[in-house]
């Protein structure tokens, strides 16, 4: 009799393990749906803001085209031509309105460069100033653009990297941009997944990192064989090289990378550089893709040392491809957000948010990964993020894009894609072993996500509820204050698909103070500066960025929000050169443009 | 899906006279620790060398959770605590194959596999391998935060090769190679039957069994004794059905197909078996 009570107790106790995930399921489901109802005025009681899709209305009409490669490729051209679609932002004519560029990728396809009215409106101007024309077999395609004043004139001049030709254009007067190229000394081909404008060695003047994607020996309009795919899912190290252009002045780079020790030949799909380690020099960030990230020390300018294991973010190769930095917690510390895969019940690697563990710094900074803890790891085949405080509560909210391939919304590819991907260098390198796409989709119509920080340590998605409700494929996205209004409005470029304008209009209680630098002994963009604001006993750090996400640039403004009751005790600002600067009790809702003392 | 060596009924008296000897103890069906064993060294190797865990903790909660409601089970139902050998490869297998970003699907693997071996049993015979079970159930009940390892382990040689040299050791000692053999045939025999089908190339079909995960699938969890027919020739037709059960699965594009083959197979022959020999 007991035996018998012991075994239905068992019997009882099993069906409540196989029960626990269903109860799970549907308790994370009821939370969603919680968050998923979209109405406007909800939206901004509730969150304190709201977005609403206005590109048509402010007259952006773009569409992404991708570009068609060597025959034999076909049979799984959109899983190659899978990126180009990149936005970044920029004062071009220094008007003071935040315009944006967003590249195109299709043999002949042109790129734009939307400048801002003032008036809530945007007219693409590439084409007078000499940016549109720049896609075609025998330069490459566009796979991403960066801003940076490379010879301190005041005016921000573009590089442009492609799948081909990198090309650096000099800003003339923000009328016309010129071609910068020759004089420049850059590489004749590289496969670029990423580029940042950085000051390594705080000289005052910009410096440019570039990570290749596929080796720079690929021309894919002309395939000398097909083994040119990734040798492993997670281990491969048969992509592009990586350069670091020291800039002489003149218009003159010198690459400086291998000398220096920017040795990897992983896939880079994105880079940021930023002062982790409080010496005064940015380290290097990449994110890669079918490995490892990558982090670098920046040792005094004069030679940069892989820390990745060391610092803990080196381990559990994934498939990066975003890296952006924010002060997550109001701590004065960087985070470092890395955008990976999660395909329910086949590929579950999570993204990664990279924060500084309690009582590290220096060279004995430690990463603890808590993507998880915080409720940002989750974001489907996920590519772009940037931080930025969306509703003005003085805490940074994310924005991730993401969807790898929407083809038909019926049939996918995702058996075969990882059938082959388990499977042997030989196997998977070669782009003749992979079976056709024969217009699957893969990850495909995916929910965006729009994270707002709840500032006790928790992120909510609520991408649905504040409007933000498209389904293309996300590739890149960038956070400006477009109307000088005090607020962050959002700018998305999808793969084959049309570019996105996200008005945002938040609760207008919220205090906001923001900065715009120029440097003097610093390179004039003021690139790798830090502002630190102190308010209501908290503080946050920001820092002045020359490219993060993915290919994505953010407005050069930095902007802080500071919730309802702010009274901002003083703002520390740290120049490149290393020179302080503080400002006590500026005024709030203002956007305060400050220059360097030389 | 996990190898678990039968207890041994007998001990040999004689001490080792030799090396070789002791060698060849070592390498025996009777010890019971050498699966456990190997498959630890599986896992330091793939964690020392590609760093594939994502963390220890998880995998540490697996094997803890298996071994504690081993204790508890095997005490409650059988009046005393059980060898924790079989028990601690469930965990472990658990720890290397399931992917997740949670915590605690490691450790309600763990337990619903060791959990099944109770309540799962035929005639005092538990007929689905724990783990396969385990990871089965996870894979269909919580796909929202569970996948399986697929390729997380590389894609070079080395690790094949370890598996391989490890795997042949103790299969061949434990006179199952001929299950191994089998399966690897029919699989890629069954690779050229999908490719005409599917018309795909047949390396993208073999692609599969070319990564280490296979080949822990193939030497460490079609081998288990506990619940493999006994018959060599019904092992070698389990084998058989295995493969032939992926072959049509994947061409349903399951992408688990291995898992789930080996969870209708064996406990259908299994159950096959007890009948047959009722029946005789």
């Amino acid at each position: 009799m007991q035996n018998r009570i012991a075994r239905i107790l068992l019997i009882i106790f099993f069906i409540a393990l196989l029960a626990t995930p269903l109860i799970i399921k549907r308790l994370n489901a009821r939370n969603e749906t919680t968050r998923s109802s979209a109405n406007p005025a909800i939206a901004l009681s509730r969150y304190g803001f709201n977005f609403e899709e206005s590109s048509k209305s402010a007259g952006i009409n773009f569409t992404h085209q991708a570009p068609t490669f060597d025959g034999k490729l076909d049979h799984i051209m959109p899983q190659v031509a899978v990126v180009g679609a990149a936005v970044s932002v920029v004062d071009f004519d220094r008007d003071g309105w935040n315009d944006f560029y967003i590249t195109n990728s299709g043999e002949g396809s042109k790129n734009a460069l939307f400048r801002n009215q003032g008036n809530g409106n945007f007219k693409d101007v590439a084409g007078d100033v000499g940016l549109a024309d720049l896609n075609n077999r025998d330069i490459g395609v566009s796979m991403g653009a960066v801003w940076g004043d490379y010879d301190n004139d005041g005016y921000e001049d573009l590089f442009l990297y492609r799948w081909g030709r990198p090309e650096l254009f000099h800003n003339d007067g923000g009328k016309k941009f010129t071609s910068a190229t020759e004089n420049a000394g850059l590489p004749p081909w590289v496969n670029a997944g990423t580029a940042i404008w950085f000051d390594y060695d705080r000289d005052g003047k910009l410096d440019l990192f570039i990570g290749g994607y596929y080796s720079e020996k690929v021309n894919l309009w002309q395939l000398a064989d097909t083994k040119m795919m990734p040798e492993s899912f997670e281990y491969a190290n048969n992509g592009g090289r990586k350069y670091l252009y020291r800039n002489l002045g003149d218009g003159k780079f010198e690459e400086v990378g291998e000398k220096l020790g920017l040795r990897s030949n992983r896939w880079a799909f994105a880079a940021v550089a930023a002062d982790l380690r409080g010496t005064g020099y940015p380290d290097l960030f990449i994110a890669n893709d079918y490995g490892v990230s990558e982090l670098f020390f920046n040792d005094g300018g004069r030679r940069f040392r892989e820390a990745g294991g060391e610092t803990g973010v080196g381990y559990s190769p994934k498939s990066g491809m975003n890296a952006s930095i924010g002060d997550v917690l109001n701590r004065g510390h960087f985070a470092i957000y890395v955008s990976n895969i999660s395909e329910e019940g086949i590929l579950l690697q999570g993204n990664n948010l990279w924060v500084p563990r309690e009582g590290t710094s220096g060279d004995g900074i430690k990463f603890d990964n808590l993507a998880r803890d915080l409720g940002i790891e989750l974001g489907k085949w996920s590519f772009g993020a940037q931080f930025g405080d969306l509703n003005n509560d003085g805490h940074l909210d994310l924005y991730l894009v993401n969807g790898y391939i929407s083809a038909d919304r019926h049939r996918s590819y995702w058996y075969d894609f990882s059938k082959v991907a388990g499977g042997n260098r030989t196997i998977i390198s070669d782009a003749k072993n992979w079976p056709p796409m024969d217009g699957r989709s893969l990850a495909g119509y995916q929910q965006k996500r729009v994270w707002i920080n709840d500032g006790a340590g928790k992120f909510n998605d609520v991408a649905q509820a504040v409007g933000v409700t498209d389904v293309y494929d996300g590739r890149s996205v960038a956070l400006a204050d477009f109307g000088n209004r005090g607020v962050l409005d959002a700018v998305t470029a999808n793969q084959r698909g049309p570019a996105l304008y996200y008005r945002n209009t938040i609760n207008p209680l919220n205090k906001w103070i923001a900065f715009e630098l120029e440097g003097a002994t610093s390179n004039r963009s003021a690139i790798g500066a830090q502002v630190r604001v102190f308010w209501n006993g908290q503080s946050q750090v920001q820092e002045v960025s020359g490219g993060s996400g993915f290919c994505a640039q953010n407005q050069r403004r930095l902007h802080f929000g500071l919730g309802r009751q702010a009274q901002v005790e003083k703002v520390e600002i740290r120049w490149p050169s290393g020179k302080i600067q503080t400002l006590t009790g500026p005024e709030l809702n203002k956007v305060h443009r400050l220059k360097e003392v030389a | 899906m996990t190898p678990e060596v039968s207890t041994p009924s007998t001990v040999p008296d004689a001490p080792a006279a030799s090396f070789t000897n002791a060698l060849k103890r070592f390498f025996s069906f009777e010890n019971r620790f050498l699966a456990p064993m190997l498959i630890t060294i599986i896992l330091l190797v793939g964690q020392l060398t590609f760093g594939f865990l994502e963390s220890y903790w998880k995998t540490g909660l697996a094997i803890a959770v298996a071994m504690l409601i081993e204790l508890a089970l095997g005490r409650l139902f059988f009046g005393k605590f059980p060898h924790l050998a079989s028990a601690y490869i469930s965990g472990i297998s658990v720890g290397i194959l399931v992917r997740s970003p949670a915590i605690w699907p490691y450790a309600l693997c763990s337990a619903i596999s060791i959990t099944s071996k109770y309540v799962l049993r035929v005639k005092g015979r538990h007929i689905w391998n724990p783990s396969n079970f385990g990871i089965c159930a996870m894979l269909f009940l919580a796909p929202f935060t569970v996948a399986s390892l697929s390729i997380q382990w590389g894609n070079t040689i080395w690790p094949m090769l370890i598996v391989w040299t490890l795997g042949s050791i103790i299969i061949y000692r434990l006179n199952r190679f001929h299950i191994c053999l089998t399966y690897v045939v029919s699989f890629i025999i069954f690779a050229a039957v999908r490719g005409f089908i599917t018309g795909h190339p047949f390396l993208a079909e073999v692609a599969p069994i070319t990564g280490p995960m296979y080949q822990l699938f193939v030497f460490f969890m079609i081998t288990d004794p506990r619940t493999t027919v006994n018959s060599k020739r019904g092992q070698v037709i389990v084998a058989f059905c295995v493969a032939l059960m992926e072959m049509i699965l994947r061409l349903n594009e399951t992408v688990h197909a291995p898992y789930y083959a080996l969870f209708i197979v064996g406990p259908t022959a299994n159950l096959i078996e007890m009948w047959w020999k009722s029946r005789h």
